[in-house]
């Protein structure tokens, strides 16, 4: 299981994994180099108790930390990357997925569930940034495609947790289709008057930035994720000077009006319930009518 | 003066001998006109010969030629000048790299939108090199709103390198810009068609590219990514910017091929950029044909069906 080798690096491993952690191991902070016990920083759920920096987590531990109990009932397991570009840079694009498979042990950047949130039935497509770099191609379009089928089946709320480099260049057009397919999809879910919150995390951005991503019906953010259309690399060397601080990060494109508000993780579940709530509600009062 | 591509060479040395002959026989009186025909027939056959076996990167090439039409050249020859250009985005400002208006083809109102590249080093540098900031898309959805609102079908022409990734496009909110029209477009009540007539980059060309047709022209390019950005990141070297163009996939044929375009136009031989008029005429006939039959069909089934048709897009396995 690649996920011993990840846990090295120090990003986030699933449930079963951490337990085996061995007892003594530190975590520091990359942001403010706190030291603290793996097993504290776990409970804390992988968030810096000094600086509240958020590190990385996985699909999976998103669905422990929003389902109730269970992690939720995973579906469209099956699907995986195919390659009908026969794509090959440096290394053949169906090698690059099997070795990342194996390493990861995940099938693709995302998983979708449903399962109960504060008692409601609630669908989650999740995002994982250790796939290529969190990239849609076909499968992350279908798997949301699903997703939404089945917040329309069940007649529940749609999250997305985004946290994605962007398009996967090597599906290239039908990775850029996916950003379309994906939209057609959230149109589908808006006949249906579904809500559609928009989880962004760090980091998200290009055709995840532009589609899926910025199109919720609440778009919430964790605090200091980097959400960018151009990654910051790349607007530097455009405008041929640094940066301002903060730039593209949570508060900044809050402050910009394209975040409806930033929530720590902690409050995640919390604060969607409600909203949720809220949302709902309004349905219910319409149906006594 | 006619700009050329290095695999043009062989066609501009035909070209200046062809001058050169018909001076000689203006100055001299010696007839050159069997020198000429020949000159003329060999020129066919050379022009033929390279444009018969276009590899994916001159194709990209084509698309960038600094003699090919951009969307006024196109708007305005298929309008017949009856065009008029209506600009801003009611919030921010005017984008000089999206351009739209209405404009008349045989006697109907059609609403133009499209990415606009400059002719000279000043005009790209007005037109942002058609690279549009949010305000472009935001304009555009406008223009596509106005039509929706009279009922006039929408044209748009995608030619762009991608849209700006600069400071102040980040700050108004480009990636949001996009996705709302992506999103918006998909349920339009007019007819919608996309047309890709140069350069296709991305959610830069996305971001008006949702409709019921999507046609390119043979010579353009559609993809996620430049071959020379997509060369930068996979082989850490812009030199592999020629197998990045066929590893991508990005021509009209393998467009088609893979089902996210509709429709491809064709091209003259020797390319849109050398014969202009006959390029413009082609369009013409594309965008008349197509308006024809979604025209037809009623709204509601017109946006349903080009919803469907974006939600079958990708190829996996499994289920
Ligand atoms: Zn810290």
């Amino acid at each position: 299981m690649g996920w011993f080798t990840r846990k090295k690096e120090g990003i986030s491993t699933s449930t079963a994994d951490k337990k085996e952690t061995p007892e003594g191991l530190w975590y520091k902070c990359p942001k403010c180099k706190a030291v603290i016990t793996t097993e504290e920083h776990k409970s804390n759920l992988h968030v810096c108790a000094v600086c509240n920096h958020h590190e990385r987590i996985s699909a999976s531990d998103y669905f422990e930390l929003l389902f109730d109990s269970t992690k939720g009932t995973e579906f469209a397991r099956g699907i995986t990357a195919a390659d009908p570009l026969e794509f090959k840079d440096t290394k053949n694009y169906v090698d690059r997925i099997k070795s990342v498979q194996e390493k990861t042990g995940l099938k693709d950047a995302i998983r979708v569930a449903h399962g109960k949130m504060d008692g409601d039935v609630i669908v989650i497509a999740a995002m994982d940034f250790r796939f290529i770099g969190g990239s849609m191609g076909s499968v992350v379009g279908e798997k949301i495609a699903r997703a939404i089928d089945k917040a329309i089946e069940l007649e529940a709320p749609l999250i997305i947790i985004s946290k994605s480099g962007g398009a996967r260049m090597m599906e290239a057009g039908l990775s850029l289709m996916q950003m379309a397919k994906t939209s057609a999809k959230l149109n589908q879910l808006s006949e249906a008057k579904l809500p559609y919150i928009s989880l962004l995390t760090d980091p998200t951005t290009g055709g995840v930035t532009a589609s899926f991503a910025m199109l919720g019906d609440v778009n919430i953010a964790e605090p200091n994720a980097l959400i960018a259309f151009a990654g910051p690399r790349v607007v530097k060397e455009t405008i041929g000077r640094d940066l301002p601080e903060g730039f593209q990060y949570s508060e900044f494109v809050l402050e910009h009006g394209f975040l409806d508000l930033i929530v720590d993780r902690k409050d995640l579940k919390s604060k969607m319930s409600q909203l949720l709530r809220m949302l709902k509600l309004e349905k219910a009062q319409k149906e006594e009518e | 003066m006619a700009n050329y591509l290095p695999f043009e060479e062989p066609i501009s040395l035909i070209e200046e001998e062809i001058l050169k002959a018909k001076e000689i026989g203006a100055n001299s009186g010696v007839s050159t006109s069997k020198m000429v025909k020949d000159l003329e027939k060999k020129l066919k056959t050379t022009t033929e010969d390279i444009f018969k076996n276009l590899t994916p990167w001159q194709r990209v090439q084509l698309s960038r030629h600094p003699d090919r039409p951009y969307t006024l050249d196109y708007i305005n020859a298929i309008t017949g000048g009856d065009f008029v250009e209506l600009h801003g985005d009611r919030n921010v400002k005017d984008d000089k790299a999206m351009v739209g208006g209405f404009g008349t083809v045989d006697g109907q109102s059609i609403m133009f939108v499209g990415q606009q590249k400059g002719i000279n080093t000043k005009m790209r540098q007005y037109r942002n090199f058609g690279m549009p900031n949010p305000e472009g898309y935001r304009k555009a959805m406008r223009l596509f709103r106005l039509a929706e609102k009279f009922n006039k079908p929408i044209v748009t022409f995608i030619d762009t390198p991608g849209a700006f990734p600069g400071l102040e496009a980040e700050e108004r909110g480009q990636g949001e810009a996009i996705a709302r029209n992506i999103y918006e477009m998909m349920n339009l009540k007019v007819p919608v068609i996309c047309i890709i007539i140069g350069e296709g980059a991305s959610g830069g060309a996305l971001g008006i590219g949702v409709g019921d047709k999507v046609v390119m022209l043979e010579n353009s390019w559609y993809s996620v990514i430049s071959p020379e950005n997509c060369s930068t990141i996979l082989w850490r070297s812009w030199d592999y910017k020629e197998q990045a163009a066929e590893a991508l996939k990005l021509t009209s044929t393998d467009m088609k091929a893979l089902k996210i375009v509709d429709e491809v136009i064709k091209e003259p031989i020797g390319g849109a950029h050398r014969f202009k008029e006959e390029a413009f005429e082609n369009v013409k006939k594309s965008i008349l044909k197509n308006l024809t039959k979604l025209q037809k069909m009623d709204p509601d089934k017109r946006c349903e069906k080009r919803i469907n048709k974006f939600c079958e897009m990708g190829v996996y396995k499994g289920k």
